[in-house]
């Protein structure tokens, strides 16, 4: 956190001058490690054995919050009997099939019907089993997390719950089974972190949370970017759950986000399956109208009942008085998924010459995505593309200077795209939000105009929609009456923004007025609870209402933190309702009461008849802690009033996900895609649901076992200095940064060093299936081996901001990293892989595919390898020998 | 008489401003109190710096001096972040510098024998001596002492004679080859004017740089010093807030976590000029006795 949220980390450094007591768990010793209580090194890719190991130290010595999780939790909630857990099937949960799980058998006992499961029997209807077309043919249908949006999936029913927490089938019981081998010595086995430290977090941990006292945990990629990445996060949720942290002053789990507004940009969303506000894409054909959209969600309980609101005030601000009843508010306008449009997918579609356009904005895939190479092939494929960025980034330059042109792969007389580089204004050039990771939006102010051709983000689209817009106009004599019912998506689009000085720039303020939405007399709203569903009211993103309350851009609000509350409502402006902590609910008992003095924050006023506090209560101010909704309640009527999950659709917080996670209502550890060792918890070696597109240009490593693993025996995790910033297109550039840190580098520990022959200072070679690059070496005790039971196990680090343009300037970590993604998010992993390691600078031209050729020989690899998904039960006892004490133990 | 020629040179000396000429109603001394406990060696104030005062990029090389590619202050850097990689031997508690990793050591370290690591960083600066021998030095009076009680080089004055770079004590100032003249921090004088902070103390996230009138940073020193000794840290100390040290103390001082050599600062540095005063007297006395012996030998040759 010190290394890339130096800014952020003030508040653990001023957080620790007041007592708190610090652990770090990463594979590398950082800058944050540095500035630590305690540096817990760990083997990359294994954090949910180390999570694991952390709640069953809890569960077991009985150190969970009974209160909170009893009351709070679906800890008391009854699973089906048909649900079995990986601890019974040696890795798998019930009702995986064919690459994917049917998550029927995850539910309650006694609920009804599952939204999910009941859409994708209506998918596989259209498709069949496999899914619709995808590159590869092996991505799970996409009956799954596009489905349910971010709103959670909807459960509907009557769960039976027992409150003892004691039948055998309720959730706390299945994590107690579930979690009961991941003691401390498994935790040193799979994880490398000896007992003895791993006493020390754990009991610090326990000590830190309960009534009296919270713990907070802070994450960023590392625990994101995994074939499991979704799953660490759930496991960080069930420990902070138990220890009664979420909803608490001081507690949480903080996502750390890559860069300035990345939580921006997923409320009001750049990806493909969200609509502002976290509501859903519409599916191409399950959603033919809007009453079908908002079905699943309308009787269901919590506040995502409302999403017509929500939806239809979102298409009334983008399609005004165009949208009415009659044309269902022009629902069908919007876009349709047909599957995973993610970033791989359409990149390998644009290899396979099915998208013909791209724009690249404020991202650098040529160096800054998994296998930069298959990247570079997808825009060599192209027949246009725009790249607007701050400098000549490697994206805008790979036709003419690209690793496969500089080798003589290919050349710009070969290359066919048409390349449109426009640069952009920083953010210092143009008004406009960040919302941070707090969910607070933040205004800032130009400070200068944007030099010669520069222009904002906000100019560009706003521009570009004139333009657009003009020319179909003009053009609509010559137009057919079907593109003219489509032109009017376009033509009818609110477009109508107010522009300042020269360049006409389009005011940055009124887009946000937009946002926040308007009544019918054309007012700023004030809070999400006022949006209609009968089109009187126009909203851009639901959970950004009440940004603009009172006209007043509260995003702009900087009163000094000495001149408010320690909650500082008056600094920005948080969504939603300026809410500084979701589900705050949770900070009281069911009665109503704080749970300790030292820890209130909100609390119901018995005599006012209201919830009050330091913060703006996250439930209905006006519903009693003793509140019982009647049988037929929908929507937030239908909270009781000691659920704080309002969201939720039972109002607890999940320790156990009876539906809407692809892979799994509980984490599990599994190995990475590509790890030097045997899972050792299960037969089945990586996550099976995994996503995985096995092509000429992504082939796979063998893994754990499997003949081949040896060729690469390190492990390597990617990471970010101080001084760059991602792929490196705001940094490189610049002198000050670019001298601080001026060249690609690998870390590697004395002890790799002596095996290899690698010299501080000189050259070496990481190699992969995929690639080998250069770095300089830095040898480190910061890098340290660990050890896993018998075995010793080395990890190299490298940092991944370079690229051949700009000062400072060097390989990329990227091209080394295969294409394995996260199916819940489609997320790639960059934080644990293997590789192998040389001295010296790596091979040019024919002898570096020769070099490459000869390590895949070596390792066997086959257009197969890597995509085992059930390992069988006879090669593993054949192969996994050295395992096999391991196994005898537990 | 003599008295007042050995304060203006070394020894303790209460309002260096004052004794520079300024009327007694000149602003307080201030200076930087930089407490490297807390540095997370983000290298924001390296970045402020150069901004602030326009400085050029000085070299773009890989030292593998762990993370600090900066080397050292010098004409064309005025903060400078130091790195220091240390293994805690866990039985003697002693710490082995690491400053130049290299190979070795074996397979497989036990955890217990490998010990804890320490990663010191710490943001260097100019010292704003209370006896500046730079400024006393300097020929062209480029240098001179601020309202403020800094130490400032004025550019268009400098003749780049150089004599300054030998007389630091601490080895701040340089010489800049593009241009021959002389350059170190100047405590943001042109800020200081506007009721600002500098631009590393501001830019700084951690409060580990902290701008303020200099007594004040010396009673918050001391008490975060006393802090860190209740919390165990036995090793904190306070580097160059003493008054009667060889500089006269420092108007940039620092909370160090080890020796001073450590984060390469001179243990017990003093300025260059102090013994001029004595110099010029031996100096006189040998002219003297040299003229003497020369008259003498006129003397006995006219004989």
């Amino acid at each position: 956190m010190a290394e890339a949220h130096p800014v952020g980390f003030q508040w653990v450094m001023e957080a620790k001058r007041r007592g708190a007591h610090i652990i770090h768990v990463d594979p590398r010793f950082t800058r944050t490690s540095a500035l630590a209580d305690t540096f817990v090194p760990l083997r990359a890719g294994s954090d949910i054995a180390f999570l694991g190991g952390l709640i069953n130290h809890v569960l077991t010595g009985g150190h969970y919050f009974h209160e909170y999780v009893a009351a709070y939790t679906n800890a008391p909630m009854i699973v089906g009997e048909e649900f079995l857990d990986t601890e019974d099937l040696d890795g798998l949960f019930s009702g995986f099939a064919e690459g994917h799980y049917d998550a029927t058998t995850w539910h309650y006992e006694g609920s009804r019907v599952n939204a999910s499961a009941g859409e994708r029997d209506h998918w596989d209807e259209l498709f069949g089993p496999g899914g619709p077309e995808s590159p590869s043919g092996w991505e799970p249908p996409a009956g799954g997390p596009e489905r349910a949006g971010s709103g959670g999936p909807v459960y509907r029913g009557t769960p039976e719950l027992d409150p003892t927490l004691r039948h055998p089938r309720c959730v706390f019981q299945i994590l107690k089974r579930h979690f009961a081998r991941y003691t401390p010595e498994f935790v040193e086995r799979a994880c490398g972190v000896d007992r003895h430290r791993f006493r020390q977090v754990a009991e610090a941990l326990v000590a830190n949370s309960g009534r009296e006292r919270t713990s907070a945990f802070a994450y960023a990629v590392g625990w994101t970017h995994h074939t499991v990445g979704a799953q660490y996060i759930r496991a960080a949720s069930i420990l902070q759950l138990l220890l009664g942290n979420i909803g608490r002053p001081g507690g949480g789990i903080l996502a750390l986000r890559g860069h300035a507004s990345i939580q921006g940009s997923t409320d009001i969303p750049t990806l493909f399956d969200l609509l502002p506000g976290y509501i859903p894409m519409p599916q191409a054909h399950p959603h033919l109208d809007l009453d079908s959209f908002v079905a699943a969600d309308s009787a269901a309980k919590g506040y995502w009942a409302n999403m017509r609101s929500y939806l239809v005030s979102l298409l009334k601000a983008w399609w005004g008085e165009h949208a009415v009843a009659d044309n269902d508010f022009c629902f069908d306008r919007l876009p349709r998924l047909t599957g995973d449009h993610g970033n791989f997918h359409t990149v390998m579609d644009q290899i396979d010459g099915k998208v013909r356009g791209y724009f690249v904005v404020g991202e650098n895939p040529a160096v800054g995505t998994a296998n930069s190479r298959q990247q570079r092939m997808g825009l060599a494929s192209l027949d246009w593309l725009v790249v607007r960025d701050l400098n000549l980034i490697e994206t805008a330059t790979f036709w003419k200077d690209g690793p496969e042109v500089v080798d003589g792969e290919t050349g710009p007389e070969r290359i066919g795209t048409e390349v449109f580089f426009l640069p952009a204004a920083a953010h210092t050039e143009k008004d406009g939000t960040f919302t941070n990771t707090q969910r607070m939006l933040q205004w800032h102010h130009k400070a200068v105009e944007p030099v010669g051709d520069q222009r904002s983000d906000l100019w560009f689209y706003y521009h570009l929609g004139v333009r657009i817009r003009a020319k179909l106009a003009a053009r609509q004599h010559h137009r057919g009456p079907r593109q003219r019912r489509r032109d009017r998506a376009v033509l009818e689009l609110t477009w109508n923004y107010p522009t300042e000085g020269e360049i006409a720039e389009p005011s940055a303020a009124a887009v946000l007025r937009e946002i926040n939405g308007v009544d019918e007399a054309g007012n700023a709203l004030s809070a999400y609870t006022q949006l209609r569903s009968d089109g009187s009211t126009r909203c851009g993103c639901w959970i950004y209402c009440g940004v603009y309350a009172g006209e007043v851009n509260r995003a702009a609000r900087r009163r000094p933190g000495q001149e408010q509350s320690w909650v500082a409502p008056e600094w920005g402006w948080a969504w939603p309702a300026n809410r500084r902590l979701l589900y705050n609910r949770a900070s009281a008992d069911p009665r109503g009461n704080p749970w300790s003095t030292h820890k209130a924050y909100v609390w119901w006023d018995p005599e006012r008849r209201r919830w009050t506090g330091h913060d703006v209560p996250d439930f209905d101010a006006a519903t009693p802690p003793d509140h019982e909704p009647g049988p037929d309640a929908v929507g937030p009527e239908a909270l009781r009033g000691d659920e704080p999950f309002v969201m939720q659709s039972d109002g607890r917080a999940w320790l156990y996900a009876p539906t809407g996670m692809v892979d799994g209502p509980l984490p599990t550890h599994y190995e990475p895609q590509e790890s030097p060792l045997s899972n050792p918890l299960h037969r089945v070696q990586r996550n099976p649901a995994r996503q995985l597109y096995p092509r000429p240009e992504n082939p796979y490593q063998p893994s754990g076992a499997e003949p081949g693993s040896e060729v690469f025996p390190y492990v390597f995790t990617t990471f970010r200095l101080t001084e760059h910033h991602t792929a490196g297109g705001m940094s490189r550039w610049l002198p000050h940064l670019s001298e601080l840190a001026p060249a690609m580098f690998v870390e590697v520990s004395p002890e790799v060093a002596e095996q290899r022959g690698l010299v501080h200072g000189q050259w070496a070679t990481v190699v992969t299936a995929r690639a080998a690059i250069e770095a300089r070496v830095l040898v480190t005790p910061r890098m340290r081996p660990l050890r896993l039971g018998g075995t010793v196990l080395h990890q190299i680090g490298l940092p991944w901001h370079w690229g051949p343009n700009g000062l400072s300037t060097g390989d990329a970590a990227n091209e080394l990293i295969g294409v394995a993604l996260d199916p819940n998010v489609h997320i790639m992993e960059t934080k644990a892989g293997t590789c192998d390691i040389l001295a010296g600078r790596r091979p040019r031209g024919r002898q570096l595919h020769r070099l490459l050729a000869d390590y895949r020989r070596r390792a066997g690899i086959t257009d197969l390898t890597g995509t085992t998904r059930v390992e069988d039960t006879a090669r593993s006892e054949g192969s996994g020998e050295d395992e096999g004490g391991e196994h005898d133990e537990r | 008489m003599s008295d007042d020629a050995l304060n203006r040179l070394s020894g303790p000396l209460a309002d260096p401003s004052r004794e520079a000429g300024y009327p007694a109603q000149h602003p307080p001394r201030v200076g930087f109190f930089t407490d490297t406990s807390v540095c997370i060696g983000c290298k924001a104030c390296e970045v402020a710096c150069k901004e602030w005062n326009l400085l050029p990029e000085d070299g773009l090389e890989l030292t593998g001096m762990s993370y600090d590619n900066t080397g050292g202050l010098g004409a064309s850097t005025w903060r400078h972040v130091a790195f220091v990689e240390q293994r805690i031997d866990p039985a003697s508690r002693a710490r082995v510098d690491l400053g130049m990793p290299g190979m070795g050591g074996s397979t497989v370290p036990e955890a217990e024998e490998s010990g804890e690591l320490r990663w010191l960083m710490s943001s260097d600066v100019c010292k704003h001596c209370t006896h500046a021998a730079c400024l006393d030095v300097c020929p062209t009076g480029a240098l001179f002492r601020s309202e403020h009680g800094t130490v400032v080089v004025q550019d268009e004055v400098c003749n780049g004679c150089g004599y300054c770079v030998p007389a630091c004590p601490y080895g701040v100032i340089d010489v800049r080859p593009s241009d021959g003249g002389a350059f170190k921090c100047t405590l943001c004088q042109d800020r200081l004017g506007e009721g600002l902070a500098p631009a590393c103390a501001t830019a700084c996230p951690t409060e580990s740089i902290q701008y303020g009138p200099l007594e004040e940073l010396r009673q918050r020193a001391q008490h975060r010093l006393e802090q860190l000794h209740e919390q165990g840290i036995s090793e904190a100390r306070l580097y160059g807030h003493e008054p009667d040290d060889g500089v006269g103390g420092d108007g940039a001082f620092f909370l160090l976590l080890d020796e001073p050599e450590v984060y390469g600062l001179p243990p017990d540095p003093v300025v260059t000029t102090r013994d001029l005063p004595t110099m010029a007297l031996c100096a006189a006395g040998a002219a003297v006795a040299a003229a003497a012996a020369v008259v003498g030998c006129f003397w006995g040759g006219g004989r």
